[in-house]
């Protein structure tokens, strides 16, 4: 079997892999570049997990062929933080206790941080809705709905 | 399975025709990834269009829209043109899956997944919206959307051939589309009943011309010609609007499976066919 | 040492809401789950599933898939040990070791569509893939059954030809589909029934709700030459992986160190094996590393769901609103395998209610399914949906307030339970007259809108627990769990080792240790581990504060018994001791060599007084009365967590659990074909909530100490699941008019009801 060769740019480096072409970017993310921090819950985009920033637009890393990344740019929870430093969508998920078992959380925070990308101002319906493609199964959304609402408001405040 | 990411038109049309095996053409990839994980497609070919150049634009033609076959949901929606224009073909467009789908999802993808729910077909047929498919020897011609897709999972191209945008024709005056589906969740699953309307009102609010499509109530979006003509005519006064239901209802040729039931979907095709009428119609009245 | 304690009331740390130790770990992406582990020569391996929801297995040839380039091992059941019918061994309860073997590899039949049948490891995903479609298997297929009710026909498919009801006397001579029947009686039920003014009575189904979790069941297995073996696995309980996978597989304890990945979820659902002993003899027999997860259509397949039922009940009361009698027969398929929760499920539905005449006749059937695993309470919320709704048709009949009537009933410190025990100080009356006074509930609903009122209960659990306490030579404190943290138990472990210790929280730190590490721990459930291992905790610390004490004493040269501990220091107890500056926590840390080694404090435990949790909580909801659409409006949970250590997390579970419910009620569950093949494994159709699906989720926490834990800790994360069904079955009967008696309520079932042609 032949490999597939991929340049792209993964949280702002250059980056090449070998790929498969029926491989999925999930799969080269996870097991070519070891960036195990985007999640397989369901392989078929419907629980949000994998999420990832692909050339700005939110996308389900298992709905996109590794191939397909070849001189795009990928964004990823690891690429999330500052240097020494938590996005402020992060440090409020911790502050507000948004997370029970954590799987969903770095797709939840990568969708997130996309909203608030393109709108500043969301009403907790907006963030619902954003939000209806991550799957969590442990907060009930709640705190989740609340941590995203209120880090609005303080980057607004900014 | 080879994937390969042709620069132009002809190419991509070339690659199609000449392989042997399976191949498939991938624009946003969310129904075809799924079937290749599950492995119910093994394709020999993929064939990305996303790289040919016009495949992702959107642009004004004939007083109407051309959306090329890469456009995503989420182009679509932030594209004021069209949503202006065709507002119930752009909501139906954006129920299609979550954000993230929303972000890869395209309406061509939607029309040759050939889905008998497929959301936006219903609304495209109601706007006389038309395909054009391109040919492996450069040729190209204009369909209408609702014979495209002519059965669950089965389109009506020929080797070689893929759509290569949809026109989304200049709206008439004093004109409105809706579409509806309904859905257990608010969000992430696949319409048990989709109904789209798209109507022309006369300056005293007489309806002049209407199309009523049904999705998921039979093997491939159903025009319901009784249901215009329910409409036709009248102001969509109450009465007009329960005939419109009636006749839906009983259009609809649904099947009992794991989404739903016949007797449930039968009706509740009636029920949102009235009320994507009543949806078309203020609209319609908002844009005279 | 045992601990004696009386309960605390005034706390410095518990009760705060500091972030979670592993909190930036998984903000970040860096917390390694099942799945996230990489090794050097690692293999994939691949489970072949039974496409036939009954079969038997004549013949299975994988020469072809040995044959193929890439494929390092295939295993069947002929590579496992025979193993007898007698060993038992505990995930979240005791289990049958060949039950639980059988499982994990067919043996002489496929038991359902999904069962393993044959595995694989090879050098990628797609080798192995293609290996699979080389095994040849001989099927013949045989009758199936996948209903509860059908399978206790006696003309049903048998699933084990041998199985003769247990608990029926006379003893059955013919077998059956129904493993075991057992009844529950007190007082005399037809006195009970002649006393009533007034009987609700109604048959009531629920279908199958799987665990939901968003992590697929993973492991990487490593087994060397010498007969050791190390698991990397996610699991609510990596003791009994250890105990189960040596069980199945004939090695001994020591043999097999089983470390535990972070969790994502479990819900009750990671309480067993599925991979993990086939990794392990794949690894064995093809020498290297194997890692295997399941896709998410597996775990929907093969892992997981709780039980369908099918339950018949009747309730008796007074005109005054007093219940008088309860019958009740509860039939619950267990999938497979006998085991399912319906002897804890039918005591819980009427736990609540002090009724002096009970019958329940408890049914344990097999089908042609999955075999049932642990979900959250376990039985309950399908008996309490039973109970709840036939008391709010009775608080319909007699025109009382459902939380009152409820309030006339409720069990109280002295009430003895349907179960057994005298009930201790509890809080079910301070959580009924919560949910009565609370704001929400002055919302008046809309046209087809209504309010629907249920209560839920589970005793908690408590059980085996070892915990270490390590003081740095720098004051800082790790504690060392052997219960997996499915949703911050680390951090109310710190928070209470830092109570106790009088340090900072954050100078506290835990981990959950492998089980080469820690003595014994039972399983991540039953809402055992903050009472649990909190119990293990506290007196661990003790014992270090202890340890403390004597090397300040030994250092200043006096007695043990003249210094206390007090502020975090160690200090004289009295002028006559001494005048000695107090030691400080750090400084005695710092001085650990020089006075006798390293600090730590160690608890193995049995962990008993967990004390029961009592919940109200109230739907207000619409009905689109055209569709038969559900939207959900306010919801409001009211719970006795006992204290509080973590409230986020409190919190959290009462939201988590109110969703896992709403989901269960309106829309999820197992749909079979008629060839008992799922139809919806995935979460397309197998629908659990979405964010833009509920409201914001109001709590109450109530705290009623309870006297079984230092704290007052009672467990909290069970008990919010089992009234929901019934919250929301009440709300959408009184909507619509018409008694709901099935789950899920779905937009087509809710519009047959309201037509009337259900």
């Amino acid at each position: 079997m032949s490999l597939q060769h991929v340049t792209t740019t993964v949280n702002g480096d250059a980056t090449e892999f070998l790929c498969d072409a029926a491989e999925t970017l999930l799969d080269a993310l996870r097991d070519r570049l070891g960036l195990t921090g985007s999640k397989e819950g369901c392989a078929s985009g419907d629980c949000g997990a994998c999420s990832v920033m692909l050339d700005g637009r939110l996308v389900c890393s298992c709905l996109v062929l590794a191939a397909e990344a070849d001189g795009r740019e990928v964004e990823t929870i690891e690429g999330m933080a500052g240097t020494g430093e938590l996005h402020p969508l992060q440090t409020k998920f911790l502050e507000l206790g948004a997370l029970q078992c954590g799987i969903c959380t770095p797709g939840f925070l990568v969708a997130a941080k996309a909203l608030l990308d393109e709108n500043p101002d969301p009403d907790e319906t907006e963030v619902r809705y954003w939000l209806a493609g991550n799957l969590c199964r442990c907060t009930g959304y709640d705190k989740i709905i609340r941590a995203v609402l209120e880090t609005a408001a303080d980057l607004r405040e900014e | 399975m080879r994937y390969e990411a042709p620069r132009t038109l002809a190419d991509a049309t070339g690659m199609l025709a000449s392989c042997q095996g399976t191949a498939r053409v991938l624009a946003g990839g969310t129904d075809l990834l799924v079937a290749l994980r599950s492995g119910l497609v093994e394709p020999e070919l993929v064939v990305d269009i996303k790289r040919i150049p016009g495949m992702a634009d959107i642009v004004a033609e004939d007083g109407g829209w051309r959306v090329g076959a890469a456009v995503p949901g989420a182009a679509l929606g932030h594209h004021d043109g069209v949503c202006r224009a065709w507002p119930g073909v752009v909501e139906a467009v954006e129920l299609i899956g979550s954000t993230q789908i929303q972000g890869r999802a395209t309406m061509v993808g939607n029309l040759c997944n050939a889905s008998p729910a497929a959301d936006s077909v219903p609304a495209m047929m109601a706007a006389g919206a038309l395909a054009r498919i391109a040919g492996p020897d450069g040729t190209e011609r204009d369909v209408p959307v609702g014979d495209v897709a002519i059965g669950p999972g089965v389109t009506s191209l020929a080797p070689g051939e893929l759509v290569a945008s949809i026109f989304l024709p200049e709206t008439p005056a004093r004109s409105g589309d809706a579409y509806l589906r309904l859905i257990p969740r608010t969000e992430m699953d696949i319409a048990v009943v989709g109904a789209a309307v798209s109507l022309t009102l006369d300056e005293g609010g007489c309806c002049t011309a209407a199309k009523v499509v049904l999705g998921a109530v039979g093997p491939r979006a159903l025009v319901v010609e009784d249901g215009a003509a329910a409409i036709l005519g009248t102001t969509l006064d109450d009465e007009a609007l329960a005939a419109l239901e009636r006749v839906a209802s009983a259009a609809a040729r649904p099947i009992d499976d794991k989404r739903g039931t016949v007797p449930y979907r039968r009706k509740v095709a009636g029920v949102l066919a009235r009320r994507a009428a009543h949806i078309a119609s203020r609209r319609a009245g908002e844009k005279s | 040492m045992e601990l004696e304690f009386t309960t605390r009331t005034t706390f410095d740390k518990v009760g705060t809401r500091p972030p979670r130790p592993d909190g930036t770990d998984k903000v970040t992406g860096r917390a390694l789950y099942g799945a996230d582990l990489a090794g050097a020569d690692m293999l994939v391996g691949k489970v072949l599933r039974s496409p036939h929801a009954h079969a038997r297995i004549l013949a299975i040839d994988t020469s072809r898939a040995e044959a193929l380039t890439g494929v390092k091992a295939v295993v069947t059941r002929d590579d496992f040990p025979h193993i007898g019918p007698e060993g038992t061994v505990k995930g979240e309860v005791e289990e049958s070791v060949w039950d639980v073997a059988r499982n994990v590899m067919a043996r002489d039949k496929a038991l359902y569509e999904g069962h393993a049948v044959a595995a694989v490891a090879a050098t990628s995903t797609a080798v192995a893939r293609q290996a699979l479609k080389l095994i040849d298997i001989t099927w013949q297929v045989l009758p199936h059954v996948t209903d509860v009710d059908e399978a206790m026909r006696s003309d049903a498919p048998l699933v084990h030809e041998d199985m003769i009801t247990a608990g029926m006397d006379p003893v059955p001579e013919e077998p059956s589909n129904i493993a075991e029947y057992r009844k529950v009686e007190m007082g005399d039920i037809e006195a009970g029934f002649a006393a009533a003014d007034v009987i609700a009575e109604q048959s009531f189904r629920t279908e199958a709700a799987h665990q939901g979790y968003i992590e697929p069941h993973a492991c990487v297995a490593s087994a060397s030459e010498d007969g050791l073996a190390e698991l990397w696995c996610c699991t609510q309980g990596h003791f009994s992986v250890r105990d189960m996978c040596a069980n199945i597989l004939g090695m001994d304890l020591a043999s097999l160190r089983v470390t535990s990945s972070e969790i994502g979820g479990g819900f009750g659902g990671k309480t067993t094996v599925f991979l993990e002993p086939v990794a392990l003899l794949l690894s064995r027999k093809s020498g290297r590393p194997v890692k295997m997860t399941m896709s998410r259509d597996e775990v929907f397949r093969a892992s997981g769901p709780t039980s369908s039922t099918s339950i018949t009940a009747r309730i008796g009361a007074t005109r005054d609103g007093r219940i008088t009698a309860c019958d009740a027969t509860l039939r619950y398929q267990g999938g497979a395998f006998p085991g399912s929760p319906v002897g804890i499920g039918a005591v819980c539905g009427m736990a609540p209610y002090d009724c002096p005449n009970v019958v329940l006749h408890c049914y344990d059937v097999v089908v042609n399914r999955p075999k049932a695993a642990a979900y959250r309470a376990p039985g309950a919320p399908m008996a309490a949906f039973a109970i709840e709704s036939l008391l709010d048709d009775i608080a319909r009949k007699l025109d009382i307030d459902p939380v009152e009537l409820r309030l006339k009933n409720a069990v109280k410190e002295g009430s003895s339970s349907v179960y057994g025990p005298t009930f201790g100080p509890i809080g079910f009356e301070e959580c009924l007259e919560t949910a009565r006074d609370h704001p929400s509930l002055e919302a008046v609903p809309g046209p087809n809108q209504a309010r629907g009122i249920a209560a839920g209960f589970w005793p908690n659990f408590g059980g085996q627990t070892s915990v270490t306490v390590n003081v740095n030579t720098d004051g800082t404190v790790l504690v060392s769990l052997g219960t997996p943290d499915i949703g911050g138990s680390r951090a109310s472990m710190c928070l209470m080792a830092a109570e106790e210790l009088q340090i900072p929280y954050e100078r506290v730190k835990a981990i959950i240790a492998d089980t080469s590490a820690l003595g014994h721990n039972d399983t991540t459930g039953g809402s055992r581990v903050t009472h649990s291992a909190g119990l293990a905790t506290i007196e661990a610390s003790r014992k270090v504060i202890d340890i403390m004490k004597r090397r300040a004493a030994a250092t200043w040269d006096i007695d043990v018994d003249a210094v206390v501990w007090d502020q975090g220091c160690v200090r004289p107890s009295g002028a006559n001791a001494g005048d000695h500056e107090p030691l400080t926590f750090d400084a005695i840390a710092a001085m650990a060599s020089a006075t006798g080694g390293p600090i730590a404090g160690h608890a193995e435990i049995n962990a008993e007084g967990a004390g029961a949790s009592f919940a109200v909580h109230v739907c207000d909801l619409e009905v689109d009365p055209e569709t038969g659409r559900v939207t959900i409006l306010r919801y409001l949970a009211v719970q006795d967590a006992g204290k509080a250590i973590h409230p986020d997390y409190v919190e959290g579970q009462y939201q988590g659990g109110v969703t896992q419910g709403i989901g269960w009620a309106l829309n999820e569950e197992y749909i079979y074909g008629s060839d008992g093949v799922l139809q919806n494994p995935g979460f397309l159709d197998y629908r659990i909530p979405v964010a833009s699906d509920l409201p914001m989720i109001d709590t109450v926490i109530v705290e009623v100490p309870n006297p079984g834990h230092p704290y007052g800790v009672r467990g909290v994360g069970e008990t919010p699941i089992v009234p929901p069904l019934a919250a929301v079955a009440n709300a959408v009967s009184r909507a619509i008019g018409r008694r709901m008696t099935e789950t899920p309520m779905s937009p087509p079932r809710i519009l047959a009801a309201i037509d009337g042609t259900s």
